[in-house]
């Protein structure tokens, strides 16, 4: 019985010795170089595997920038820095690309919407969306913090009013809470993008002024009080379009709800909102000289 | 006749997947697209082959012949990880085609049950080492069998109208439970 304990033991040690020894050996003599480069720019990712850019994880994006020539400006997390020190290894120039950070486009917590149902269910958005959540608007945020959950980078948290908050100098950008959110309340917004609609309701005004107090009823002020007409409001809810004015600050003023205003500024990058609030002044400022001069024509056309 | 009689029991009447249910885990896992079924298959039915004959060995000239056989589950386990290691590292050098063909199927069929499932029924059956390896093709030709029927048909499942509930593993497995039963049909082929 005893040589039986040491048989198996001697036998089980040098299978498994030879076999380690073919293994090293192997390790050794079929090494593969690999492209050092792929090394470097693995250790410049940011190593979230966040998977923004499309691939699989830091280490598949590295390996396909070097051998399938990806191209390098896929890493939104990393923002241009990335970019400049991939383009750097890889001896390739970039177009920068525009960072990004997530915002909440809802503004009805606890406080502010009416709740007409009971949610005993899964304690995830998901789960609460399919059967329409405990809130009375189907648009607004429910509050389970599925996009909070999916926030690789810890920058998003729960507040006391039950909805999720961005932690502004924390956010990457790279839209994983866009990806979780059932009822796409979570929207990327470029650093320079100074006035939001903070609502995604597209209920009648009537329908939203008894449910929410902090909802756009789409009473049309703000677009009336943007001279650049940059707001306006399209299916029950003020959309601003940035392509013509990025901060049309005159239409916040008269907002009964308040749900149109200024967003608080990405640390760091507060010089781009006030920028923007300058353009914005001098576009304001043309068109009511255009204005004057029309109307002062006008006038002078009726006097003749 | 032997031989015949075995890769035949192997592919259809015994098939690894549908009547031993070894190697479910690809089977669920890899058979949603044709092609990385075809793929997953073909490696399944090389290292298949490749650790029949030296499990085969490994169980003939040390377990046997040290008088140890009840060390076979370690040993094998042992052999067959190996064996795919090195078998990977050797592709890597060899045919850069090939690796990437594999890819990650090479690595998980480590773990597939299937390729010790193999190696303890050919040790239990005490097949010769020319049945063996032919025990081996027939699997790995089985595995690929049900591998690729199975990816067929969830191609067309894409397009079919499933119930809400079923839909993704759940109808998924309902199917791999008609299929085995439609393998059943083959148990009278053989006789043993």
């Amino acid at each position: 019985m005893f040589t039986g304990v040491i048989v198996s033991i001697v036998s089980m040690a040098g299978i498994g010795f030879v076999l380690s020894l073919i293994l090293a050996i192997a390790d050794k003599k079929l090494a593969v170089k690999e492209d050092p480069r792929v090394e470097e720019i693995l250790e410049i990712l940011p190593g979230a595997n966040c998977g923004a850019c499309g691939y699989a994880g830091c280490a598949a994006y590295a390996s396909a920038i070097v051998s399938d020539n990806a191209p390098i400006d896929l890493c939104k997390p990393g923002g241009n820095k990335v970019i400049e020190k991939i383009s750097k290894i890889m001896g390739v120039q970039s177009e920068s690309v525009e960072p990004k950070v997530a915002r909440v486009f809802c503004s009805g917590g606890e406080k502010e919407t009416v709740k007409d149902k009971i949610y005993t269910g899964i304690k995830t958005c998901a789960a609460a969306d399919m059967v329409g959540g405990e809130k009375a608007c189907t648009y607004s945020c429910l509050g389970y913090g599925d996009c909070v959950e999916a926030c690789p980078f810890d920058a998003m948290y729960m507040n006391d009013n039950g909805l999720p908050v961005v932690i502004l100098e924390k956010c990457t950008g790279c839209g994983e809470c866009v990806r979780a959110c059932p009822r796409g309340i979570m929207q990327l917004t470029s650093y320079d993008e100074v006035v939001h609609v903070f609502c995604s309701s597209r209920d009648k005004g009537a329908v939203v002024r008894k449910i929410c107090t902090a909802g756009c009823i789409a009473c049309k002020l703000c677009e009336k009080d943007d001279p650049t007409g940059a707001v306006k409001v399209i299916d029950n809810l003020a959309r601003v379009d940035y392509s013509i004015n990025k901060a049309p600050v005159d239409s916040i003023k008269r907002c009964p709800t308040k749900v149109i205003r200024i967003a608080d500024p990405v640390p760091g990058y507060e010089d781009l909102f006030d920028n923007m609030i300058e353009r914005n002044r001098k576009m304001v400022e043309e068109i009511e000289k255009a204005k004057n001069q029309s109307t002062k024509e006008n006038e002078a056309k009726k006097k003749a | 006749m032997e031989v015949i009689l075995i890769f035949i029991s192997a592919v259809l009447v015994n098939n690894f997947v549908l009547s031993y249910f070894l190697g479910i885990c690809p089977f669920i896992g890899v058979s949603s697209r044709l092609e990385s079924a075809i793929s997953m298959g073909f490696a399944v039915t090389f290292v298949l082959t490749l650790s029949a004959a030296i499990t085969w060995l490994i169980n003939q000239y040390i377990l046997i012949a040290l008088h140890v056989p009840y060390l076979e589950y370690v040993a094998f386990i042992i052999v067959i990880a190996s064996l795919v290691q090195f078998v990977e590292m050797y592709i890597k050098k060899t045919s850069k085609a090939m690796y990437d063909a594999l890819g990650i199927y090479l690595p998980l069929i480590t773990t597939n049950c299937a390729i010790l499932g193999l190696a303890l029924f050919g040790a239990l059956r005490q097949y010769t080492f020319i049945q063996n390896i032919v025990f081996g093709i027939g699997a790995g030709i089985g595995f690929t069998l049900a591998l690729v029927i199975m990816a067929g048909i969830r191609e067309q499942l894409d397009l079919a109208d499933v119930p809400e509930p079923l839909r993704g593993p759940a109808i998924t497995l309902i199917l791999a439970g008609l299929l085995a039963l439609a393998f059943m049909g083959f148990a009278g082929l053989i006789s043993s």
